[in-house]
């Protein structure tokens, strides 16, 4: 078994208007040191060995895990605990 | 003429595009279930909106995964007409049918309240009886209706005429001001705003109803002879 870990963000130049909200937030609790908050998404895939493992992953993001339109994303690919 | 109305789980204003199709215009119109509709011999397809899948990982995307996409591909090819609204919009921009994505409303709010836009483009087989330039009130209701494209994208859309409803008063942060674009081949529209909740003067509006008149004039130009 696989563990993939996948991090999907906002790419730069795409308004982020939550991560504005939490920065806003943030300042308001007294962290003036913070500058920009940007959301994004965190997914932990649990995936049987397979040689194609890396590509396979990519598809999975262009085709449905992120929106390459506004998206970027990355991933890490762990030995994962057999269930 | 005959409407089909792709019903997704969590669609919610189904019933008010078969309203639309079958009382206010008075054609035939069937509600169709995702899973089990047919879409072959339908003159055009009505893609409602809503909440498909609980808007989860993002608004349409799991929805434009169904096989139902892969049909409304063949009719898109085919020139049959196709008009998202709101979740149908965002399915048709998520499945990559129309270019661009939604983000969060930049005030984060969900907004549900008329909104007047101006007809950009009124050559359209869903435009065509208003008048261009002409300003419309029509409802939103949405929280990702933030349209969001690249700047080369954004050319392409205007170079080809493909914006065809803008925002007067911009209440979402769309690039643009868009509420509404078409694919290049003229036959695939999406927008935000409900024309489907402005058919009759008792709902505040009757401006939506001349977007469905208008595609029911195109439809019987094209097919019916000598109407």
């Amino acid at each position: 078994m696989k563990l993939v870990k996948v991090h999907i963000t906002l790419k730069e130049g795409v308004l982020d208007p939550q991560g504005k909200a939490v920065q806003g937030s943030l300042n308001t609790l007294g962290y003036d040191n913070v500058q920009e908050v940007r959301v994004g998404k965190y997914l932990e895939l649990t995936v049987t060995d397979d040689a194609n493992i890396e590509k396979e992953i990519e598809d999975m993001c262009n085709k449905l895990l992120a929106n390459p339109v506004i998206e970027n994303y990355s991933y890490t690919v762990e030995e994962g605990v057999t269930q | 003429m005959k409407f089909a109305v792709v019903v997704f789980p969590g669609s919610n204003c189904d019933r008010d595009m078969y309203y639309a199709a079958k009382d206010a215009l008075g054609e035939e119109a069937d509600l169709v279930w995702y899973q089990e509709a047919n879409l072959d011999g339908y003159d055009a397809i009505l893609i409602p909106g809503g909440f498909s899948y609980g808007d989860y990982l993002r608004s349409g995307a799991i929805a434009s995964t169904s096989d139902i996409v892969k049909q409304l591909r063949t009719q898109a090819e085919k020139g049959i007409p196709i008009l998202g609204v709101c979740n149908g919009f965002q399915i048709l921009l998520e499945s990559g049918l129309l270019p661009g994505a939604m983000l969060r409303n930049q005030n984060l709010k969900f907004m549900c309240h008329f909104e007047n836009l101006v007809v950009e483009n009124n050559d359209t087989l869903f435009t065509s009886k208003y008048q261009k330039g002409e300003v419309v009130s029509i409802p939103i209701a949405h929280h990702d209706g933030n349209y969001y494209c690249d700047e080369e994208t954004l050319a392409k859309l205007k170079e080809n005429n493909q914006i065809v409803f803008s925002y007067q008063n911009n209440p979402n942060g769309s690039v643009a001001d868009i509420a509404g674009i078409i694919n290049e081949q003229g036959n695939v529209l999406g927008m935000m705003p409900h024309p489907e909740r402005a058919v009759e003067a008792i709902l505040n509006s009757d401006d939506g109803f001349k977007l469905f008149q208008s595609m029911l004039e195109n439809w019987r130009e094209r097919y019916v002879a000598g109407a």
